[in-house]
């Protein structure tokens, strides 16, 4: 991809794909194998997104095109967003239950 | 740069942080009321503005105005709307009368509205995000309810995993094609032969993230439980809106800037649309609470309408839009029926709570009867409609496999949808419901007009219908 790549990246493009795809697949794993803290759960999420990010700079760099910085940039926005959201509906839960148990997530079921 | 193509959204968006300034300055004890109806409004102007607006495109590629959305807004905005009129009298007996309940309703309809019309994956983004981060807030409205914070957490965390996979799939659609803009992805793989493999895997990421929006098998695992969790108005609106958003975006996606890769992302869709019906039909069956009926029978209505963008044709896409469109006025009027299931002040959601609403409540029974028979797609109410233009699209596509499993799983989603009849008409009558809202009733009214007497007057609908589809299919 691209002629700048040499002095721009002296990481091949292939390593920071790796790298974002082993951090999108510990976020996944994070939020499906993760049976005690749903605080982890968004840690995961946030996870994923930063994996993302990697892949969008790392793309936008070796293209020498600057629209996936600027999407990278929504998506850091997006993600504090997400995570405000994310505790607020965390603390209404720990309120009505007391507790933020993944294995306690269970009141609708079938 | 063409900001007047996007004044709908502006306008609306303009309009609900106004709203909220109201909300913040008014007497509490009125702001809920009077705001929401300063949301219909709203609404209301906002479709003018749509129906005013002329198509082309603007913003450097990244947001387009075409038939294809025109049909789509209005039919969301429609939607929000009724949603907002449901919510009327439930957020009084619930005690959520807060204003931000229908200002959250504009933004996500905002999001909506920019969804159909994106032609980038930026857009494409922000659109789903503004729509979904909205509606995580609004499942878990009921904050004092421990089923409704459940649900507002379990669709947070599936809602946000889905959100980081399709975000996935565009870094790998934008660093394979080299750019967001839907030509420019378009020409990237006009030839399928050459297009790389990085493009498929993004592809698939995307739609997986966009089968989650509409509910469709094997991402359906949070409907149910958000479904009935959720505060029911709620339910009522992410039952239509965001299904028509995703579904609109996911039509345009695939067969606009991916509509050269047809071959591959082709059989994907057809095994989501088989499971999501299958499951739609099967697992509806033992369901004795009301709300997770409908859940299962959403998620077996979006597998139909997905047989309409498998065929990848301009009757398909056609198909897909009528389909939404009757989808819309059924769920709203089934949802508003379930609103109404009110004693001495508490809702109760059991489908055995409807006995007997034959002789207790003769009119609401007969709008429930007419909603069930139409979502079974029994001629002549509307459902039987949308499903004949989605079953004419696969014939004529040979996709007899597809033509068939829907019909046949259709007749079995009937035993349910009919068992409501039974027992609404045959069963031993339980103590009658408190008296229906005007606001309700009017809801009722409507849709179960819609959904009756819609094949008077089909020609409208179908030629807009068609205009929309060949937008995409020139």
């Amino acid at each position: 991809m691209g002629g700048t790549t040499d002095m721009m990246l002296p990481v091949p493009l292939s390593h920071y794909l790796a790298v974002s795809a082993i951090l999108l697949v510990m976020g996944i794993f994070g939020i499906f194998l993760n049976r005690k803290n749903v605080i982890i759960i968004l840690m995961s999420i946030e996870l994923i997104l930063l994996a993302v990010n990697l892949n969008l700079v790392a793309f936008s760099a070796a293209l020498g095109d600057l629209a996936g910085q600027v999407l990278t940039m929504f998506v850091l926005t997006v993600a504090a967003a997400e995570a405000a959201i994310g505790l607020a509906i965390l603390v209404i839960y720990f309120r009505n239950r007391g507790s933020i148990e993944v294995e306690d997530v269970t009141l609708m079921k079938g | 740069m063409n900001w007047q193509l996007a004044l709908p959204e502006i306008f609306l968006s303009c309009s609900a942080m106004a709203i909220l300034m109201y909300g913040v300055f008014a007497r509490p004890e009125r702001s809920f009321v009077m705001s929401s109806m300063l949301a219909v409004g709203a609404l209301l102007l906002t479709a003018m503005l749509v129906l005013s607006g002329t198509p082309g495109a603007g913003y450097n590629g990244l947001f387009t105005v075409d038939a294809y959305s025109h049909f789509a807004k209005l039919l969301i905005l429609v939607a929000v709307g009724l949603g907002v009129v449901m919510s009327l009298d439930y957020a009084e007996h619930a005690n959520m009368q807060r204003f931000e309940f229908p200002v959250l309703m504009l933004l996500a309809a905002v999001g909506m509205m920019l969804m159909v019309s994106a032609t980038s994956l930026m857009t494409l983004y922000l659109g789903l995000e503004l729509m979904s981060l909205s509606i995580y807030v609004l499942a878990a409205f009921a904050r004092d309810e421990r089923r409704s914070a459940e649900a507002g957490l379990k669709y947070f965390v599936l809602g946000a995993l889905a959100s980081g996979l399709l975000l996935y799939g565009v870094s790998l659609v934008y660093g394979f094609s080299g750019s967001m803009s839907f030509a420019e992805i378009g020409r990237a793989m006009a030839d399928p032969k050459t297009a790389s493999p990085g493009l498929t895997v993004g592809i698939v990421f995307i739609v997986a993230g966009l089968s989650f929006k509409v509910s469709a098998v094997p991402f359906h695992m949070w409907t149910p439980d958000v479904y009935e969790g959720a505060p029911t108005p709620v339910t009522a609106f992410m039952g239509t809106a965001p299904k028509v958003a995703a579904i609109v975006l996911l039509v345009r996606l695939l067969s606009d800037p991916f509509g050269a890769l047809l071959g591959q992302w082709q059989q994907l869709i057809v095994l989501v649309s088989l499971a999501s019906m299958i499951l739609g039909a099967l697992a509806a069956i033992g369901q004795r609470n009301i709300k997770r009926l409908m859940a299962y029978s959403s998620i077996g209505h979006m597998g139909y309408a997905l047989i309409g963008l498998a065929a990848g044709t301009g009757a398909g896409v056609r198909g897909v839009l009528i389909y939404m469109l009757t989808y819309v006025f059924m769920n709203a009027g089934t949802f508003a029926c379930i609103i109404a299931m009110r004693r001495q002040g508490r809702n109760v959601e059991g489908v055995s709570d409807l006995s007997g609403l034959g002789r207790t409540d003769p009119a609401m029974a007969l709008a429930i009867a007419i909603f069930m028979f139409s979502m079974a797609g029994i001629p002549p109410f509307s459902g039987f409609w949308g499903k004949y233009f989605i079953f004419t699209a696969a014939v004529q596509q040979g996709m007899w496999l597809l033509a068939v499993v829907g019909v046949l799983s259709s007749v079995i989603g009937a035993f349910y949808y009919i068992r409501i009849i039974k027992v609404m008409y045959f069963d031993e009558p339980a103590p009658a419901f408190d008296p229906r809202p005007a606001s309700l009733s009017f809801v009722v009214g409507a849709s179960g007009l819609f959904t009756t007497f819609f094949f008077l007057f089909p020609a409208p609908v179908v030629a807009a219908a068609e205009a929309a589809a060949k937008v995409l299919f020139r």
